[in-house]
This record gives structure tokens, sequence and C-alpha cells, in this order.
């Protein structure tokens, strides 16, 4: 069937043929059109944010939990840059997002109409591809090669801009699939020479390491599955990244736990240690190597990353591999068949004696909840309702990422390349939308929440049972801690003054608000948080000046981590406070 | 005290085949500033019949880990189809074109002509006090016939900056 219909409306036929559940947006002048063809369409949800940085975000959450791309509807001008810190969040972690933004009529682009910003230029390098669409029988091949651009390859945010007019303009509909051409075919497996390499660079190795990242999530659950396979056959040791957490289960004997800045003592000491590094989906951050001329010397290192410009970008490797995680190994494990891995006991026996650290434990307080303490009960009382979690950024991201534990992938979201403090609400929210009956918990801090604090309302409206902890420790956190290490305790506006009394604004919300002052109420408040079916902040007052160990401060080497109980100067040369 | 480290640097040519659509410049340029890379030179224009693929030759120096990145990132571009380091796959024939705007009167302005037969220079126009020169050929020719120049009453300069090519029948 063909007929001539808006652009707008072939916009949200577009969407229904793509299987889009939720679009998470915020109206304005330039998307009216297509907020009219939005009215009364039951196909589609349409989550109502606060601000549009919480839609991009929330669109990140449902993208991250259910494996799914995120669609974000904004207006032009402010609604697509305030946006912009979500989509560029999205694009630092590879999250499949598709943006439409509006945009003023194609006869006043240029001429600094009300609500005009030059949005594909500013999106232009945080978005994996942008398009300007200036003829409405264009929509339908632009979306579809957009969701296609989004969501294979490395994913990424993929923005659409759509004049007024545009949106108002009709062309010809068509049901069937969209005419375009196909351009994008990115390299997806590894070519045979490079997996016979790979299979014999492992079977030879004496002191191997899997260091995985974000890759096998993005991969899909088959990744995952054939990282534990791999594992199993070679017996290798496995580290993660930040972003790759829940790709292998933190409770096989062969974790290490994250790697990098606050990785283990473990994890970083066999990165350093290993003869072979076997990189699944991960690449080389300056998080997890710390200095870069004393990372892993001695190492052989294989890369499997989708993202050719992922590869000796700042760590030169042996054997690259540009596929996909999941295919790759695959191939991998195909070409390994029965073949059994080497003896690895002498190795294991080191990687016991550097788990004897205990590099995550922390000093007992009696007057105060340690931060980690209060992380761990919370593990304790939801891991049998496999909960999905998600961060804001700082001290209490790299808490949870220590003490809390994943089995499985699409439970962890948290924002790890930009670092986008008032990520975790809005992300929660997105994943309580894609995930109706889990169990969501924003963990959080207390200068974090208050940057999306408005998405509250959000939760409100559409009855999700999200639940925000707050480790309320009066501080900016890491901003303190790296003061305190660095800058001899000069605590430069690092304080979290005049916070708003969370208990009352929850109730303000309609949520339900505890509090948890002491130890002795830790439990009990968390059972009560779990037992709400609504929506309910937890504001948890924490020791206030607690460090997150194990630490590579700035410029040292993966080998130079501070544990607790090490003694710290407090100042650092220029060359080290330069680093990021 | 910090001091900003300098690394040893290559001149490479790299050509870029691109999708001819609206930003794709401003997308390549861009590229090369936010990642802190460096254009010494940028040509393109159409070069299908249906003004479908533009081609693009970038000059561009830097260390050799960054003229890798520079090749990966440009291959990441969705609207990219290929992209060849000419410097890296062999021989290959560069040039460009200037004009060279020279007043003078007497003796210097015999010398500049005769310098611009010497480098087979095209005069393109000329008053009683001045010429403008048409000099194709590498980089290089030019700079020197510039640097002569300069001695010899130059006034304007413009280059096109520089379109290069694999030697042999094969297209790289």
């Amino acid at each position: 069937m063909s007929e001539e219909r808006s652009g707008a409306n072939i916009l949200v036929e577009s969407l229904v043929k793509q299987g889009v559940e939720f679009v998470f947006g915020y109206p304005g002048g330039a998307v009216l059109p297509i907020y009219d063809a939005l009215f009364g369409d039951e196909r589609i949800r349409h989550i109502l944010v606060r601000h549009e940085a919480g839609a991009a975000h929330a669109a990140e959450g449902y993208a991250r939990s259910t494996g799914k791309p995120g669609v974000v509807l904004v207006t032009s001008g402010p609604g697509a840059t305030n946006a912009v810190t979500g989509i560029a969040d999205a694009f630092m972690d590879s999250i499949p997002l598709v943006v439409i933004t509006g945009q003023v009529p194609t006869a006043l682009i240029g001429s600094d109409a009300f609500q005009e910003a030059d949005t594909v230029g500013i999106s232009r390098h945080c978005t994996k591809h942008n398009y300007l669409v200036k003829d409405p029988a264009d929509l339908a091949g632009i979306i579809d090669e957009a969701f296609q651009i989004a969501t294979t390859g490395r994913p990424g945010p993929v923005l659409i801009d759509i004049p007024k007019d545009v949106q108002i303009a009709t062309a010809i509909w068509n049901d069937g699939p969209a005419q375009r051409r196909q351009r994008y075919a990115p390299r997806t497996q590894g070519a045979s020479a490079e997996i016979e390499q790979a299979v014999a660079l492992i079977a030879a190795a004496k002191t191997p390491i899997l260091y995985t990242g974000g890759g096998v999530i993005n991969s899909g659950p088959r990744a995952t599955q054939l990282l534990r396979e791999l594992q199993a056959k070679t017996g290798a040791p496995v580290t993660s990244t930040l972003m790759g957490l829940g790709a292998f289960p933190a409770d096989s004997a062969d974790w290490l736990g994250m790697l990098g800045m606050h990785g283990t003592y473990e994890a970083n000491m066999a990165m350093n240690q290993a003869d072979l590094i076997v990189c699944v989906g991960a690449r080389f951050d300056d998080r997890v190597t710390g200095r870069l001329d004393a990372f892993a010397p001695n190492s052989k290192k294989i890369h499997i990353d989708i993202d050719r410009s992922s590869i000796n970008k700042t760590v030169p490797v042996d054997l690259p591999i540009v596929g996909d995680c999941a295919q790759v190994l695959e191939q991998i494990l195909d070409l390994w068949g029965t073949r059994k891995g080497r003896d690895l006991t002498e190795w294991k026996a080191r990687i016991d004696g550097w788990r004897e650290k205990k590099s995550l434990s922390f000093p007992a307080n009696a007057n105060a909840i340690m931060p980690q303490l209060a992380i761990q009960r919370l593990f304790a009382l939801t891991k049998d309702q496999d909960p999905i979690i998600s961060t804001e950024v700082g001290q209490h991201q790299m808490w949870a990422a220590q003490h809390f534990h994943f089995f499985g992938p699409n439970k962890w979201l948290t924002s790890g390349g930009l670092g986008t403090m008032g990520y975790g609400l809005p992300a929660a929210i997105g994943a309580q939308c894609g995930n109706p009956d889990s169990l969501v918990i924003d963990i959080a801090g207390d200068a974090s929440i208050q940057m999306n604090i408005q998405e509250m309302g959000t939760a409100t409206q559409y009855r999700l049972p999200v639940k925000v902890f707050i480790l309320n420790n009066e501080w900016m956190g890491m901003v303190r801690q790296w003061q305190e290490l660095t800058y001899e305790s000069r605590y430069s506006n690092s304080y979290s003054d005049s916070l708003p009394d969370f208990v009352k604004l929850a109730e303000a919300y309609g949520w339900k608000g505890i509090r948890i002052e002491n130890e002795s109420e830790l439990d009990a408040g968390i059972q009560a948080m779990i037992d709400h079916p609504g929506p309910v902040i937890v504001d948890c007052l924490v020791a206030k000046e607690s460090n997150c160990f194990p630490m590579i401060p700035s410029g040292a080497a993966h080998t130079e981590m501070i544990l607790y109980g090490d003694a710290v100067a407090g100042t650092m040369d220029d060359e080290a406070k330069a680093l990021v | 005290m910090m001091h900003i480290k300098q690394e040893a640097e290559e001149r490479h040519v790299l050509t870029v085949t691109v999708d001819n659509e609206a930003g794709i410049l401003a997308k390549i340029a861009g590229l090369f500033t936010a990642r802190g890379y460096n254009i010494d030179s940028l040509t393109v224009a159409d070069i299908t019949e249906n003004h479908a693929v533009s081609r693009i030759t970038i000059v561009t120096h830097g260390p050799p880990s960054q003229i890798d990145q520079i090749h990966a990132q440009l291959e990441r571009l969705v609207p990219v189809h290929k992209v060849v380091d000419l410097t890296e796959v062999g021989p290959y024939v560069q040039r460009e074109l200037a004009l060279i705007k020279v007043a003078g009167v007497g003796e210097r302005r015999v010398e500049a002509l005769r310098v611009a037969d010497v480098f087979r220079a095209k005069t393109v126009d000329t008053t009683t006090s001045s010429f403008i020169f048409e000099l194709t050929g590498a980089p290089d020719k030019i700079d020197t016939f510039v640097a002569i120049m300069r001695e010899l009453g130059l006034v304007e300069v413009g280059r096109t900056g520089v379109v290069g090519m694999i030697r042999g029948a094969e297209e790289a």
C-alpha cells in the first residue's frame, strides 16, 4: 500500500516498523507536528522526561538494559543542546541511540530563527552519524539506515535533524522495506590467519589473562556465553573494565575483579605480569593502563575489537583482530576444538598471592556507616532478585563496581567514558521502562543525584518503581579525594553545601523517602526500600571522608596502587597533575 | 616544572573517497581539529558523472602512530568509502597548481620572467608593471619558485593544495 503521508507520519510509521516501543522525549515548537502524529497512537509509548538530558540518558539506560536501540525525541535549539551530553555519553560508551531533533523550517535555517541551533554541526563529533533531512521523501530511507548504523558495527548514537516544514510536507509512504543504498557494512569476522595465530598464542601462554570490556556486552548475550566457554577451555583468569562488568560471573574462581584505576590489586598485577593479554572488546583506556610506558611490559597482546580505530590507539598490540566479539570468539573456539589448556597452576598460585592483599578491604568504623559496607549489604539483600544497577559518577560508582557483583550482561548501567554525573536516575528510569518486572536501583552520590533530580517526576508520572540509593557523605567525594591526595587537602568547592532533605524531597514527588543513619538501621532500611512497590529514595548517611581504594594515582604505573593503610603524600608533581 | 613534549613527525598524503553529501567536508575537517591532527592542505572535488562521490586529498603530518589513527578514524565515518595513504602504498604523483603575482619594473621584471621560463610557468596575466604566473608541480617546486619570487617583487600567492595519485595502471 502506498499513499501520501506527512513527514511526521512517515517518521512515526518508520519507528513502528523498527519495533520501537518507547520514545523518551520532550515537546517544543519545532517538533509539534511529530507530537501530533504520536497523539493517541498506542503502538509507541512516549515517556515525557523533565529535561532533555534525562531523555538521552533514559534512552541509554533502556538500550543498555535491553540490548535494543533507545529513541529520543526533542525539539530544536535548547532541546537539542540539552540532549548533547547524553548523546556524547552514548558515543563514548557505544550505546545505540536514534535521536530525533526538530529543526526550524528549512527556509529559516541560518537566519538565527527562534530556537535555532546548528544541531548537525554541534552533534557532528559526538554522534556516529547524523543527518539533516531536507525532503520527507528521504525520511523512510534515512530512518532505516540510522537504525542500522546505530545498532551494528560499534554501536553509537545517530541523530536525525528534521526541519518543521519537512515534518508537515508530504511524500509517498510505502509499507514495504525502505528503499535505500546499502553503504554501511562493518567487518565482523576475523581473518583465518589471525584466528590461527590467536589460538597459537593462547595455547602457548604460561600466564595469560582475558581482559574484557563493554564490547562483549554490546555484542549481545552470545558473546558473554562464548567468553565463558573460552575461559573454561583455556583456564585463563578474567578481568574486566568498568563497562564490561557482568560479562563474566563474579562468583567464578577465575574472576579477578575490575582492573584499572580503582581495580583490584590482583587484576592489575596479573595484567602487569601476564605474558599474553587477550583484550576482548575493551580499548586500553587511560583509566585501565595507568602510565603507558609501564603498562604490561612483558606481554604479547591480542586485541579483538569491531572498531579498527580502537586498535593501536594508545597501546600497540601484537595481533589485532577487527571483528565482532561474539563472532571472533566463536572462530577461536571452533579452531581451539578439544585442545587442552596449559597447566596454569603456578600462575593461579601467584594470583592467589596477590589476592591475599585483600585490596578491597576497608577499615571498620564504629561511628559511621562505611560506604563500602552499605554497598555490600545492598548487594547481599538484593542479589537474589538479579537487580539492574545504574550509577551516577564518582566514589559511589567505583564502590558499586568493586562491591556489587554481577553475573550476567545488561545489569550494570554506568557512564564510563564520558563520566557523566546525572546519568544514573534517568538511566534507571529507561531501564525500568524496558524491564518492568526488574528491581532497578540507582546507586548515587549526594552531589551526582542533584544533576538530574528533576527526573523523579518522570518516575512518578509513569509509576516506575525505581530505587535511588544515595551514599550521602556531604561531599563531591571523588573531587575531595583527589584534592586530599594531590592538592594537600585544599578542598576547593567540593563540599556539598545546602543539601536538600532527600526524604522530604522524595515525599514532595510522591516517592517514599527513607533515611539510614546508623549501621544498625542499614539492613532494615534496604529491606524497606525493596519491599516498597513504588519509587524510593534512600538517603544513606555514610562516613564523610572515606577514600576509594585501591587507587592508581594519576601518572603512576598500574602496579603502584594505593591501598587502605598506605601513607599518602597529599601532593603530586606537575607532570602527574596535568594528567586526567 | 613541566614542558610540552614533541614527537618526530612524518608528512603523509591521503586520498579519501566520500559520498558527496552535505556536511562531509565539515565532518572531515572537524575530525582533524577535534582530535588534534594537522591539515597542511586539503582539496576536494566531485569526481563522478552523477556528482555522488567526491575525492579529497589531505596532506597531513604527525607521528606514525597518529597517521595510523587518522587513517582509522577517517574510515570510521559512514560516508567515507575508502582511504588510501599514498605515502604508505608506494610511488605516487603529487601536483598542485599555484597562481603567483609579481610586480616590478626594469631588471627585476626581466629576471622574474626568465625564472618563470626556467620553471615552465605560464604567464596568464600581464600589465606593464606586473605578471601573474601559473605554475603546476610538486609542492617543493612551487615552494622554490615562490622563494625566488619573494626577492623579485612577490605580491600574492594562491595555491590549490595537493592532489595525488598512485603510479601505475591500478586503482589504489
